[in-house]
Parts: structure tokens; sequence; C-alpha cells
């Protein structure tokens, strides 16, 4: 059971982050959009500055719970290139991630949002279960 | 202060907050992640009360939101009107499902680790950009350029 509270409080400190950027600057907390609208130059004061806040995030912890968050990778490096690069790209044509879509879009009710997690979902679980037929 | 520098510390807390609700939730290792992924397997859970926190506090905070006529500094709210489904939206979050799936990352996560200084994010944060630009470049027209041709 440990595992599931700080997952369940985790989340919701992602949903007050996401409530106060709506409440604040009337925007939706989307990271690859924000990051990909970054990248563009578009209003690059305020998204540069969410992308330093997401940066503090694991130095937070650090000062709050003590060690690092753990970052376990097993996947081999040019496998990660190609999952960027479709994560990159898949975010860029669907219009969102697991933030826009996940967190904003699915307690906003969109439609859009429901279709978008129900592909990535179903997605990744195909991606992990033929990952491990590889042994991987 | 003036709006722009208001807007820029919001987008800061509000984004530490998120930094740090990834870090405490779990949502920054791959392993975990596909691990939430692999329901064929060793299936863990766990992962699920993230989104299902987080949509629980957005959902309900967004009915006391849903009174205020603009956000706080800017002069209306910025929210997607689309409500279509279409190819795009359900192949373009497929393969970034397939994605997340095969690295453990999604944007978030891949962005907020960078600063752990590991080689892993930054790769794939390098690729992320180059598949993001990729895509702008097959896809989205230009607003100067010769004809309108998608390519």
């Amino acid at each position: 059971m440990t595992a599931y509270l700080p997952s369940l409080f985790g989340g919701m400190l992602i949903g007050l982050s996401a409530l106060l950027l709506l409440a604040l600057n009337g925007r939706v907390a989307g990271v690859s959009g924000i990051v990909g609208r970054l990248a563009q130059g578009v209003n690059v004061a305020v998204n540069a500055g969410f992308v330093a806040g997401l940066l503090s995030g694991p130095v937070l912890y650090h000062m709050f719970a003590g060690g690092w968050p753990a970052v376990t990778v097993t996947t081999p490096l040019p496998l990660i290139a190609i999952a960027g690069l479709l994560v990159g790209f898949g975010t860029r044509m669907g219009s969102g991630c697991t933030s826009g879509h996940g967190v904003v879009g699915l307690a906003r009710l969109s439609p859009r949002a429901f279709a978008a997690v129900a592909s990535f979902l179903l997605a990744g679980v195909l991606a992990v279960t033929i990952l491990r037929g590889f042994g991987l | 202060m003036t709006r722009p520098i208001l807007q820029m510390l919001a987008a800061l807390v509000s984004s530490a907050i998120f930094g740090l609700g990834l870090a405490l939730s779990g949502m920054l290792d791959p392993a975990r992640v596909q691990g939430f992924l692999d329901v064929t397997g060793a299936w863990d859970p766990s992962l699920a009360f993230v989104l299902g926190g987080a949509v629980t506090v957005m959902f309900l905070g967004l009915r006391l939101i849903g009174r205020l006529k603009r956000p706080a500094f800017d002069v209306r709210f910025h929210l997607p009107e689309n409500r279509a489904i279409d190819r795009r939206l359900v192949l373009g979050s497929a393969l970034f499902g397939i994605g997340w799936g095969i690295g453990g990352f999604c944007p978030g996560p891949a962005v907020a680790v960078l600063s752990l200084g590991l080689v892993e994010p930054l790769v794939f944060v390098f690729f992320m950009l180059a598949g993001m630009i990729l895509h702008d470049r097959l896809f989205v027209r230009r607003p100067r350029g010769e004809g309108n041709l998608p390519a």
C-alpha cells in the first residue's frame, strides 16, 4: 500500500499545479505543447519559466524527502532515441500528451482527451508487451 | 509588477509543484512506468493513482474556476475548442504511446529529470524535439512559403 500513497499525493500535486496554471495564466498545463512552443520561440519567457520549474522538481523532492527520485532506465540507448522521436512526433500530431490530454483534458471531460488517453494507453501497453517479448 | 513577469512567475511556481508531484509520484522512473503498462506481465498498478489523484483535484478545482470570468494574469482563458475526434488525434496519440512504452518517459518527466544529469533523458529529449520539428516540417504549412504544399 505504501507505494500508492506517494503516487496519489504526487498526482494531487500535479492536479493542483495544473489548476494554478489555469486560474493564473488561463493556460493548459500540457508539457508537450509548452516545450514545443518554447522550441519554436513562442512566448519564451513564460514557457521557459515553466520548464525551469519542472527542472526544479527533482531538487525540491531532494529538499523535502531526502534522497533523489529513482530513475531506472533499462531500455538501450538507440531505443531511447527512437522512443523520443515517436513521443515528439506523436504528441505534436495528437496535440498533447499525458498532462494536457491526461490531466487537464480528462478533468474537462473533453471527448478528444478520452480518445487520446485510450489510444496512448493501449499503444503503451502494446509496446511494453512487445518489448517484454524480446526480453527487454 | 507587469503582466509578463507575473505570468512567468505563475508558470514557474505551478510547474515547480508539477515537478515535485512527478518526483513524488514515481512517474520519473521509466522502469515503474513500464511496469504500469505491463498489464500482461508483472503489472504495477500504483501509477494509476497519479492520474486518478491529478484528475480528481483538477476536476473539483474546475468547478471553482468555472465561476471566474478570466484568469488572474490574462484577459481570457486559452482552452482548446476543438471537440472532433479525428485520425490525427488517435494516430498521433498511438505513436506517442508506443514511444512512451519503449522509453518509459513522457514529456513532463523526461524534461524534469534533465536536472539529474543522466544521459538517457538528454538523448530522449533531444530526439523528442527532433520528432516535433520533423512533424511540423511534414505537416504544418509555413506562413510564408512557395504555394501551399504541406511537404
